[in-house]
């Protein structure tokens, strides 16, 4: 089976934000695997003393759509944003970056 | 494995802030001269599904939690040098936008998925594959073995750079580090194979590594 190239965009960018939207709000909250190293061995307090964070200006911080109540819909929202945000941008600056025929 | 702001002292966060934005630099001067039109959307849906297969965490033994790091799926569709690219934006997007990783971490974190996971990892993946049968099944499991090496090496210089700065002596964080991202390198290794074989089965002429050979 072959599959057109258009299509096969399609279907790649549809499961993106497929998984983005209504996989990513069932994910595992547990903390990752730097995240656990860094509790259990006594550093994750560094990360989070005051002044730390360079940037706090983050529109979407931690995955969750800002003003959204409902935890899941927020995640769901900063999915869609970030998945094809990153598809939007990584388009331009590729079709940018390209060599000119 | 995002490191956030103050785990990584100043100077090596510059001094791998110098490595990766080289890196970079280069995989743009290359792609410039050698990417086809046609790349570029494919480019996109990568970098998309990377981002949105990184929000899904599994879980892992104890409460842990891993998620697909996707560098060096990148390297075997799109070659090292675009892996890293696209590593990267997926990084300065996730930072500055979504808070995951630290901005002063940028170089590190670039570093350690861009470079290593993507770059390193992809010639990695060249080395096994050319050690495996030309075959099928020795591409992807080459692609397997890549996967999940890419995850544990990587998390190994994480370990490296976090002792360097101080943070954690190496006895402590590596050993912590290789036994957490072994079991989350497995799943790095599932959904890298499930996708490659995915776009082998219908277009194996968009996996870049592929060649007739293996075909055969």
């Amino acid at each position: 089976m072959t599959m057109n190239t258009k299509n096969l965009l399609i279907a790649g960018l549809g499961l993106s934000l497929l998984l983005a939207v209504f996989v990513s709000p069932y994910a595992s909250s547990s903390p990752d695997g730097l995240e656990r190293v860094a509790e259990d061995k006594g550093f994750l307090e560094k990360a989070e003393a005051p002044g730390v964070t360079a940037w706090e200006h983050s529109p979407i911080p931690d995955y969750a759509f800002p003003g959204v109540k409902n935890e899941k819909v927020a995640t769901a929202l900063a999915g869609l944003f970030g998945a094809g945000g990153i598809f939007a941008l990584s388009y331009g600056l590729f079709g940018l970056i390209r060599k000119k025929a | 494995m995002h490191i956030p702001d103050g785990f990584v002292s100043g100077p090596i966060n510059a001094a791998t802030f110098a490595v990766s934005a080289a890196a970079v630099s280069v995989a743009v001067v290359k792609a410039k001269k050698n990417m086809d039109e046609k790349q570029v959307p494919l480019l996109g849906v990568t970098a998309a599904f990377i981002f949105a297969a990184q929000m899904l965490n599994f879980p892992v033994a104890g409460g842990t939690s891993g998620h697909f790091l996707g560098a060096l799926m990148a390297g075997v569709l799109l070659g090292p040098l675009n892996a890293c690219i696209v590593m990267a934006l997926v990084l300065i997007i996730q930072a500055l936008v979504f808070a995951d990783g630290g901005v002063t971490a940028l170089g590190s974190n670039v570093f350690i998925m861009g470079v290593v996971g993507g770059i390193f990892s992809t010639y990695l993946f060249y080395g096994l594959k050319f050690i495996l049968p030309k075959s099928k099944k020795g591409f992807l499991a080459a692609v397997a073995a890549a996967a999940w090496s890419s995850v544990f090496i990587a998390s190994a210089v994480c370990a490296g750079l976090l002792a360097l700065s101080g943070t954690s002596p190496i006895q402590v964080v590596l050993p912590s580090m290789l036994g957490v991202h072994a079991l989350i390198g497995i799943g790095e290794a599932l959904i890298t194979t499930t996708v490659v074989s995915m776009v082998l089965a219908v277009r194996s002429d968009l996996v870049g590594s592929w060649t007739a050979q293996e075909a055969a």
